[in-house]
């Protein structure tokens, strides 16, 4: 059993503590925004916020996380597409395939978070997530177009 | 013991609210099911029109990022002169194109094909929705057709000063006989006001809050899931395995034997199946395979490349004698590795079979081959089978050249009739079975007359055919066309865009016992790098400026040469690049598009190579949705510079030996770098944008390197060679 605040309701979920936290958020929460694409930690398609940390899930068993830490997903960023960072990517037509954009996004909105006004350089950096499209400059771009925005 | 209601017949894909639908397990009418007609009337069968003017536009190609889906209904809605606000789209089944004497035609999208090979009919489709839709009209107001007009779905009247919209109209119309095919005329490209413009894509919202249901998150009522392995020697068999190690483990159902290849696990969720399967004893026959290294697979090639017998490609002239004649020669040897197309996510289908019906719902470049595979496995005749479209976490080619993942899923649903069982390839046994870019090598000779023109050029590829792997009925006396994409002599589809006096081409054949597939770009991807990395060595041992030397054999290749030229001078080809920063140019023809590229880099003293900026330009005849083929463009440099630089599948004791990401690398953003691209549509004819692009990455990064180090990298992956300064 484990009992996990995710996207601020508590859960209670029925499983193995080695259970890698991606698969708990997939299948027993069954939240799917939440991608599996290595299951390393090397592609970032499941990031999560953490307490406003991005994680890769995939990496993490659900035991090392206790209901006091805030889990976020893409679903709980916000209920009507309303984040600067969603409508930024809306905005410049981000995704191609998007199977890779949850992970982006949330990468991207916790980077901007810790940093609101990052410099093209700290987004290079910051952003290590694979895109196989390649939407790499379009995603750039809106990452410094939703920093402008939030900056107001 | 389950119960599905989920529609058996109805079920379409088509934007969030039917993905949500999905995810519910509720029914989700097809727009046009006949037991909706009367709310939601199909004027044809493209189009859709709900009472409250809904345009609902069926896509039969499939959207896997390239932005299809949008181009196609764009063309569509440009005929059917409808309000584009008001557009929205679904998929058909292949099982209703069975049905329906394939009123969809084809369902394939690979070698970018979406647009190119469907515009004419698409279009025909929207037009005749149109003729009816305003018919309906005039026949309501008893005043003739030619005295109404239509502007963004209103149909007016002028004379009598009325006006109605097609959804008030869409019921009659559906009434109506179509018109004939030879009656329909279509618009004149230059007077499109929806087509060709850089509008939105129609797929993007739900990819930004996790809505978008892709087919790994498919849910189903009672769902199992499944882990499977195949033998990791490619031709081996599985031999046994030991159930009872872990039938008490957490969620277990059931072990099954895949055919002779591999076994599944079924457990409650995913995870318990894949964590039982790795605790399960398996015992492989790895057969003859398993004695196979890298070593004899690069020997195979390696001696294909001076072999007596080779299969012709194409020649004109006679290059013997041209060589034996020349002043001078210049001979180089180019060699690719395998590639894997590392979807983001990994192949997966959810199948529900019982005796009656077999239903398999994925992710397919093909729902056709997908429904016909389903067919085979199923022992169902084909119309008690139906596969349903969810969009693609990425396609390149995998989910065209192999259904094996339908074909696992219906093999491991079969053992439970009645319950759908979702199986979903770990990455690990995603990469470690695919379908690989074939592995070639080329030996390259150049002949130079007293005028050190380029008089004579030999390519000799020697290496792997897809067809021979993929479809062996297809191989014409055992040659495989496909090969010399890009350097065949005339066609439309690729076009060699050089002229040489003589000129030989042809390939040994040396099949290697690793699967071969279509992989983004397909031969072209190494032609192009072959012929441009080795034009350009040729002009700098002519001491020509690449590009006026490849000028010279142009002069019978105008779009070619225009692609080429539209680079070269938004580069600034021929003025003094930034400090430290060097060009390279390549240009090629394939899938219909003509595309060039110049790169600029540097190289650091240490070795680090830099991407500063690609100019790229293409030609595709007619642009559809520019901001769409601006993101194919970037998209290709990344997918096309992801193997220059990093790709590379190699064997060892038989099996792949590259597993993951953290052995197989991507370029990602720290090293991604400014594309400015020109689209030039120059009209006349239809190409591709999905893939072309990346023919030219590689090469012209190679000869930028080449023109800042002066090492000529004619082995990719680039990270095999050390770009530090001696």
């Amino acid at each position: 059993m484990a009992r996990l605040s995710i996207n601020d309701i508590i859960r209670d979920v029925d499983v193995e503590p080695d259970t890698p936290l991606l698969w708990v958020i997939r299948e027993q929460v069954g939240l799917t925004g939440t991608k599996y694409g290595c299951g390393i930690a090397q592609c970032g398609a499941c990031t999560v916020h953490i307490d406003g940390v991005a994680t890769r899930s995939c990496a993490i068993p659900v035991s090392s996380v206790t209901e006091q830490q805030k889990i976020i997903t893409i679903e709980g960023l916000s209920p009507d597409l309303t984040h600067p960072v969603q409508k930024a990517w809306l905005e410049l037509d981000v995704p191609q395939c998007g199977y890779c954009q949850s992970g982006q996004i949330m990468a991207a909105t916790a980077l901007l978070s810790a940093n609101p006004r990052p410099t093209e350089q700290q987004i290079r950096d910051e952003m290590t997530n694979i895109c196989r499209c390649g939407t790499y400059n379009r995603i750039k771009a809106a990452i410094e177009l939703a920093s402008n925005t939030m900056a107001g | 013991m389950n119960t599905i209601t989920v529609s058996r017949r109805g079920f379409l894909a088509s934007g969030a609210a039917a993905a949500a639908g999905l995810t519910l397990g509720f029914h989700v009418p097809f727009a046009g099911d006949a037991s909706a007609q009367s709310v939601t009337p199909e004027v044809n069968a493209w189009v859709v029109i709900k009472p409250d003017d809904t345009v609902v536009v069926r896509v039969a190609r499939v959207e896997m990022g390239q932005g299809t889906l949008t181009g196609l209904a764009q063309l569509v809605a440009e005929e059917l002169e409808c309000d584009w606000d008001k557009v929205t789209w679904e998929y058909p089944t292949p099982g209703e194109n069975v049905r329906r004497g394939r009123v969809w035609q084809n369902f394939g999208t690979a070698g970018s094909q979406g647009i190119r090979q469907s515009n004419e009919y698409v279009r025909k489709g929207g037009a005749a929705a149109r003729m009816m839709l305003i018919q309906a009209a005039a026949n309501e107001w008893k005043v003739p057709v030619g005295e109404c007009t239509v502007a963004k779905g209103v149909i007016t009247h002028a004379g009598t000063s009325r006006s109605t919209s097609y959804g008030k109209v869409a019921a009659a119309a559906s009434l109506l006989t179509p018109p004939a095919a030879d009656s329909i005329t279509l618009k004149d490209p230059k007077t499109w006001t929806i087509a060709g413009r850089p509008l939105k894509r129609l797929d993007t919202a739900e990819k930004l809050n996790g809505r978008q249901v892709y087919s790994i998150d498919m849910k189903l009522p009672g769902m199992l899931n499944a882990a499977l392995k195949v033998c990791p020697v490619f031709g081996g068999k599985i031999k046994s395995f030991d159930v009872t190690q872990i039938e008490k483990m957490p969620g277990f159902r059931k072990a099954v034997r895949l055919g002779d290849t591999g076994v599944a696990v079924i457990a409650d969720t995913w995870w318990r199946a894949k964590t039982a399967l790795d605790a399960l004893p398996i015992e492989w026959d790895e057969g003859p395979n398993g004695k196979v290294q890298q070593a004899d697979i690069l020997a195979a090639q390696q001696e294909g490349l001076t072999a007596r017998e080779a299969i012709l490609g194409s020649k004109n002239g006679d290059v013997p004698a041209a060589l034996a004649s020349a002043r001078r020669t210049v001979e180089a040897v180019y060699a690719v590795p395998h590639q894997h197309h590392v979807t983001m996510e990994p192949m997966n289908a959810t199948a529900l079979w019982t005796a009656e019906k077999c239903e398999v719902w994925t992710a397919t470049q093909n729902a056709e081959a997908a429904l016909a595979t389903a067919a085979e496995v199923s022992g169902l005749p084909i119309d008690k089978n139906e596969v349903y479209r969810l969009h693609l976490g990425g396609g390149f080619g995998r989910r065209s050249s192999s259904h094996d993942f339908v074909r696992y899923a219906v093999l491991i649903a079969k053992e439970m009739p009645g319950t759908p069982i979702k199986t979903i390839w770990s990455r690990e046994e995603d990469m470690t079975h695919g379908w690989y870019h074939p592995a070639t090598q080329c030996r390259l000779v150049a002949g130079f007359d007293e005028q050190d023109n380029l008089s004579a050029l030999h390519m000799r590829i020697s290496g792997q055919s897809i067809l021979a792997t993929l479809n062996p009925d297809r191989l014409q006396n055992g040659r495989d066309g496909a090969t010399f994409q890009g350097l065949n002599p005339q066609g439309p589809e690729s076009q060699l865009g050089y002229t040489v006096p003589n000129l030989l081409i042809e390939h040994a054949m040396r099949n290697p016992h690793v699967p071969a597939g279509f992989w983004r770009g397909v031969n072209n991807n190494q032609n192009a790098i072959y012929l441009e990395c080795f034009l350009d060595e040729l002009a700098h041992s002519a001491k020509q400026d690449p590009l006026e030397f490849r000028r010279k054999l142009m002069a019978n290749h105008p779009k070619h040469r225009a692609v080429l030229d539209a680079v070269a001078e938004k580069v600034g080809w021929g003025t003094p690049a930034p400090a430290g920063v060097y060009r390279g140019i390549a240009q090629q023809m394939g899938f219909g598009s003509y595309v060039a590229a110049c790169a600029e880099v540097s190289v650091s003293d240490a070795g680090i190579l830099k991407i500063h900026r690609i100019v790229a330009a293409t030609d595709c005849g007619h642009a559809v949705n520019p901001q769409q083929i601006a993101a194919q463009v970037e998209g290709s440099f990344v997918y096309g510079l992801t193997a220059a630089l990093y790709g590379e599948i190699t064997v060892a004791n038989g099996r792949v030996e590259q597993e993951n990401f953290d052995t197989y690398q991507m370029l990602r953003m720290d090293e991604m770098f400014d594309v400015e691209t020109i689209i030039m549509p120059s009209g006349g004819f239809w190409g591709g944008v999905g893939e072309p692009t990346i023919f030219v990455a590689a090469p012209a990064v190679l000869n930028a390197i080449f023109a800042a180090t002066g090492i000529r990298v004619r082995q990719v992956p680039l990270s095999k060679t050390s770009l530090k300064k001696a």
